[in-house]
């Protein structure tokens, strides 16, 4: 009984270990964002990083999702003659949770992978040593920049996702299924409220800092040797996506479950 | 003058330093030797405070490293990594004039290019590497950029961890000399760590030996071959028979 107990135990008390060390380096790294040196250049290169080279990703994704959205609203809204409905469903779900669970998804892909193992192998290389003998504390080189960037950019990234995605279940909608072009765009302008962006826009500022924080901090956690880069990255998008999926479901809770 | 006295670090259940006690005076320059994995690189690390030592006291200039401010005490040091350690995302010159372009000793970006363009001259490359990422670059002119980004800001302590390793023979002797010029040019205090004994001979004016956790034997670089330490002409003549153990 000990035994089952101890074995139940050790993975909790892991587990609690884990968020207890991510929670101290959010810490860390939001104590270094109000104190001086800011390393612009390093904020810049993570803008177009995180920003704007994720956009062809978050676009592709966001046009097929809301065009799939579209058909499979049609064919279920058929069943009880609700159709017509398309244009306002298409809206809020993208807006509300496809678009901003998505475009973190991507993000947590594509970012997070590089951001850990970009930093995994600075780590095994010395290149984090280098840093720190060079006088530059590396969470503030290389943290900092990235949350920040991530944190103001995916918001960004969802809001361009929340439109291409609309602009998918346009496209199928009135390309496909015989809905009026401008009846479509009114029922979408007049059904979405300025609520429903915002939360958007919160979702996307989440997502983003978490996604870059977790791929930081894996990084900076990593292992020796080529081994350790990959289970640094591997845990890195495994944690950034649960996070971003259990965050998207407090968010939606705290704003929309009353 | 670096001092460390009963220093000792385990990692889990390995202990890698039992009691180091080691003087560098000022303007020398020591070599560590000693057997792979058994410390040397953790010495450093320690003294630089990338690594926590559990034990014992590291004074510079006779104050205890961990109350200095840390800035000012990294500020003094220049090290060059085993692997270079160079920044991939950076230019060569940037890499180079890595503390030049931020912090407290920022130039203007013309002034700390202009010094880049000189430190890499005095370690043999051209300008024309200026412009280049450190991949484009072979293992030798790495470990070179690695050594002009060490010298960059004129630091008074140097560290060098396994300089020539990896190296052709006549690269190592390069990189030997320039490292031996160097020192003796910048009247530097140097800490080299090597199981290259032609490095050794070349860099030394005293040597260290660090063998199972402690220093084995220390003295100038002329005693090292008439030292009766049994564990020292083991490892500088590289028997295979003797009290050090092959396998460990």
């Amino acid at each position: 009984m000990t035994g089952f107990l101890a074995a139940l135990g050790r993975p909790v008390l892991a587990v609690l270990a884990a968020f207890g060390r991510v929670a101290l380096y959010a810490v860390q790294t939001l104590a270094s964002l109000v104190r001086p040196p800011f390393y612009t250049r390093e904020f810049l290169a993570a803008l177009l990083h995180v920003g704007w080279l994720s956009l062809p990703v978050v676009g592709l994704t966001a046009i097929f999702t809301g065009g799939a959205l579209a058909l499979q609203i049609y064919a279920g809204g058929q069943r009880f003659n609700a159709e017509a409905v398309v244009p306002q469903i298409v809206a809020i779900g993208m807006v509300r949770e496809l678009g901003p669970v998505l475009v973190g998804l991507m993000i947590a892909a594509r970012v997070t992978s590089s951001i850990a193992a970009e930093i995994a192998t600075m780590k095994v290389t010395e290149q984090i040593d280098a840093l720190v003998t060079l006088s530059t504390n590396p969470l503030k080189y290389l943290t900092v920049p990235r949350v920040l960037a991530g944190t103001l950019t995916v918001p960004l990234l969802v809001a361009v996702g929340d439109i291409i995605g609309i602009m998918g279940g346009f496209l199928v909608a009135t390309g496909q299924l015989g809905f009026n072009k401008a009846t479509y765009i009114q029922n979408t302008l007049d059904f979405l409220e300025s609520a429903d962006v915002v939360s958007s826009l919160i979702k996307g500022a989440v997502f983003g800092c978490i996604a870059t924080l977790i791929g930081c901090y894996h990084g900076m956690a990593s292992g020796r040797g080529a081994m350790g880069v990959g289970q640094a990255t591997k845990t890195a998008v495994a944690a950034a996506s649960i996070l971003i999926l259990a965050a998207n479901f407090l968010l939606t809770s705290v704003m929309f479950g009353s | 003058m670096i001092a460390l006295s009963h220093v000792t670090k385990a990692f889990g259940p390995k202990q890698v330093l039992t009691g180091v006690d080691l003087v560098v005076p000022k303007g020398q320059s020591m070599v560590v030797i000693g057997g792979s994995g058994t410390g040397k690189s953790v010495l450093l690390k320690c003294i630089l405070g990338l690594v926590q030592p559990d034990q014992g006291l590291i004074t510079l200039d006779g104050q205890d490293v961990r109350t200095a401010e840390r800035e000012a005490f990294l500020a003094r040091f220049g090290m060059l990594f085993q692997g270079g350690a160079l920044f991939d995302s950076l230019r060569v010159w940037e890499n180079v004039a890595f503390r030049l372009l931020r912090g407290p000793l920022k130039r203007p970006k013309a002034e700390a290019r202009a010094i880049a363009v000189e430190k890499l001259r005095r370690v043999g490359l051209t300008p024309e590497t200026a412009d280049l990422f450190p991949a484009e670059l072979s293992g030798g002119m790495q470990k070179r950029v690695g050594l002009a980004r060490a010298i960059a800001a004129q630091p008074e302590i140097i560290f060098f961890d396994e300089p020539t390793t990896g190296l052709d023979p006549i690269m190592a002797g390069v990189i030997n000399d320039l490292i031996r010029e160097i020192v003796t040019e910048m009247g530097a205090t140097a800490i080299t760590i090597t199981h290259d004994m032609s490095s050794v001979r070349a860099i030394a004016d005293r040597v260290a030996m660090l063998h199972d956790g402690v220093i084995q034997w220390t003295g100038p670089v002329a005693e090292m071959d008439n030292a009766p330490d049994p564990y020292l002409q083991q490892f500088i003549h590289g028997r295979a028979e003797g009290p050090i153990a092959a396998i460990r």
